[in-house]
């Protein structure tokens, strides 16, 4: 029998990573596998209490310097003695997992799982520890504490790791690219964050945060049972590398002087690259406004610029936040965190072929609904707004067959064969439990409860 | 970067071409040594094969191709020339008729005048609001009732611009707005939890899909949107030569 969706958000059940973004500007992922079900459950035992809620985030956010989560895949959670109805209850893709999903995320080519980097494209990858951390002697120390508690909890190895690092100077969040990042932002019910203007309204924390009200009512079709489910989310892993080198000598190769250049730049992304909106900065770059919470995301397409004069259709920022020219857009919301990783590459130097990109997470209470159809249709459809032979500029599969169009009077320009300016390196999908859940899991019986 | 689109889109109509002629070679090569068997679900077995097999990687998707030219597509019994893997189930191919679905389902005992009735029902919503189904991004769409011996069939046939598996909730949710989705209650096989579990009428759709074996188009490949702006083009310049009476 279920029970009772709650009416008010449980901030000291739900993970901080879901609701919080914290100071941080470096941090570490680690992958980790178990051995015998007790052994993960040992492991996990004894995190718990690094983990905090919502809540204890918020009410520690100037005295704490480092924020742990922890999320599992599907043969994580059997590997740690779940029983064989409630891994049936989980949804089809979670249980395929992500690299079983390439076709439908459009990991063709070199961004196919068969080239993946990481070592967890298989079922042997059970869980993610992600810290983050204020800075990279907190990052040193927090990391080597979970070294010697591995030492203590033997048959949990860490399958490989990944340190991330802000890019300098850190007066906002940038990607490898030069692009502002973090602009755009969600207003979820119940959680008291005041959005910025231009956020969109209010969205169901049921599409976010299992066990609450969604879009469509009240939940259903929860993994089993309730405690397991509630205050959980699903979390989709991307590490994206950026070719800083390629990206560069692309803008030198469409744009004969610097300004042209940032202007590329901008027509891919649907801002300038100082973060500024091209739909309310549509000729030449405003810092100013880049820099103003309060006018930065504050705008919409369908009246004021239908054929993407000013933001073009197929920009980044237009596929993956259409605002009000697609339907049903409450339901197709997402909540992204991550950071960058990887030493920035010298505005002068030429590519030097060294690792560096985007590790994210994407959280939704529905992978296939939200994060799978972002990736099908929004990214990767050639025919997204009709454009017929267009994909995502910065993180579509692109193999140089693609377009990009920019609309433009009297003749609209088009980049043909557009080159990949990012590969996918690995992923995967991830349940991230509420904190009661987590002590669910972590005191299962050895028949799985 | 050079400004373009005044000289057309060879490429484009190059590769048009050639994906029918393709798609053609694969249904007669490919079939046998692929066969493709899943129609309502992902097959782990496939999908492990697929992941392992980069020549299986299927050709991309089909571009537009020369409208001048007639074309037709013969279909294998699968639907489609080699499985791809949509969000819920198997691509199906666009087609010199664009994509569509044809959807066949028995209506329950007694119930087919109220199926008749929502002809009426559609026909009023279309009026009040006429872009009521324009997320559907139709051409076309045709409902029949038909009974060949064994009780009234519904058949819900339609033709749109977009591959049945990339916007399913959103014409879900659309269905419920407009209450197509009441019209789906008087007929066999529909979930009754359909208000609140769309992945379960999703699934009636997948069921009761039935692809074609052959599809032509007059002027192949052409969306509505296509159809639609050189309609306006040609009011337009008729417009503009009444100026210059």
């Amino acid at each position: 029998m279920a029970s009772q969706p709650p009416t008010m958000l449980e901030f000291d059940d739900i993970q901080h990573i879901v609701l919080t973004r914290v100071p941080a500007i470096t941090g570490r992922y680690e992958f980790l596998s178990f051995g015998e079900p007790s052994r993960g459950r040992r492991w996990l035992a004894g995190i718990i209490e690094k983990i905090e809620s919502a809540q204890a985030a918020a009410a520690r956010m100037e005295a704490q310097n480092r924020w742990v989560s922890v999320a599992f895949t599907w043969t994580g959670l059997r590997a740690l003695g779940l029983n064989e109805a409630s891994l049936a209850s989980f949804p089809e893709e979670f249980r395929q997992g992500m690299p079983a999903r390439w076709q439908v995320l459009g990991d063709t080519g070199a961004n196919h799982p068969d080239h993946w980097i990481e070592g967890i494209s298989g079922p042997e990858l059970h869980a993610i520890a992600i810290l983050f951390a204020r800075n990279a002697t907190e990052r040193q120390r927090s990391t080597q504490e979970h070294q010697a508690y591995l030492a203590r909890t033997p048959g949990v190895k860490i399958l490989s790791s990944l340190d991330i690092d802000a890019i300098p100077p850190f007066d906002y969040a940038r990607d490898h690219f030069g692009y502002r990042d973090r602009l755009s932002q969600l207003e979820i019910e119940g959680t008291g964050i005041e959005p910025t203007p231009g956020s969109g309204p209010p969205i169901k924390a049921g599409e976010f945060i299992l066990g609450y009200p969604d879009e469509d009512g009240p939940p259903v079709g929860l993994p089993q049972p309730d405690i397991l489910s509630r205050n959980g989310t699903y979390m989709a892993y991307r590490r994206l590398q950026e070719h800083v080198g390629a990206f560069r000598e692309f803008l030198r190769t469409h744009g004969d002087t610097p300004e042209e250049q940032e202007w590329v730049a901008a027509k891919l992304m649907g801002r300038w690259r100082s973060g500024a909106p091209l739909a309310l900065a549509p000729d030449k770059d405003d810092p100013g406004l880049a820099a103003d919470p309060q006018r930065n995301n504050n705008f919409t397409y369908a009246k004021s610029d239908p054929y993407g004069y000013a933001t073009p259709l197929g920009s980044h920022i237009r596929r993956m936040n259409p605002r009000d020219t697609a339907v049903n857009m409450q339901r197709r919301r997402m909540i992204r965190r991550g950071a960058t990783y990887g030493p920035p590459l010298a505005e002068d130097a030429p590519e030097d072929g060294v690792d560096r990109g985007v590790a994210a997470f994407v959280l939704c209470a529905s992978l296939v609904r939200q994060f799978e159809f972002a990736q099908n249709v929004w990214i990767n459809d050639p025919n997204f707004h009709e454009l017929g032979n267009d994909r995502d500029p910065i993180i579509g599969a692109q193999d140089g067959t693609f377009d990009m169009t920019i609309p433009k009077r009297p003749v609209r320009r088009k980049i043909r064969g557009l080159p990949a300016f990012t590969t996918v390196r690995s992923g995967a999908y991830f349940f991230l439990p509420g904190i009661g859940a987590l002590r669910y899991l972590a005191t299962l019986s050895e028949s799985g409860r | 970067m050079s400004p373009d689109d005044l000289s057309g889109s060879t490429r484009r109509a190059f590769l048009g071409s050639a994906t029918a002629a393709t798609a053609l070679t694969l249904a007669s090569s490919a079939g046998a040594e692929q066969t493709p068997t899943m129609v309502h679900g992902p097959d782990p077995t496939k999908l492990a094969q697929l992941k392992t097999n980069p020549a299986a990687e299927p050709p991309s998707a089909p571009k537009p191709g020369d409208w001048t030219k007639p074309s037709a597509m013969a279909i294998p019994k699968e639907g489609y020339f080699q499985l791809e893997q949509g969000r819920y189930g198997p691509i199906f191919p666009r087609t010199p008729a664009n994509y569509g679905f044809t959807i066949i389902a028995k209506i329950k005992p007694g119930r087919e005048a109220t199926v008749r009735e929502y002809g009426g029902t559609i026909e009023k919503a279309v009026r009040e609001q006429p872009d009521v189904l324009a997320p559907l991004r139709l051409h076309y769409l045709r409902w029949v009732i038909f009974d060949v011996g064994s009780g009234p069939h519904f058949m819900y046939q339609g033709i749109f611009d977009t591959d049945f598996d990339k916007y399913l909730e959103d014409a879900v949710a659309l269905f419920v707005k407009t209450g197509i989705n009441t019209v789906f209650v008087n007929l066999e096989g529909w979930p009754d939890d359909w208000k609140t579990n769309v992945p379960a009428v999703i699934k009636f759709f997948r069921d009761h899909q039935r692809p074609s074996f052959l599809e032509y188009g007059e002027y192949p490949y052409v969306s509505a949107d296509e159809v639609k702006k050189a309609l306006r083009v040609k009011g337009a310049l008729s417009a503009m030569l009444d100026q210059m009476q």
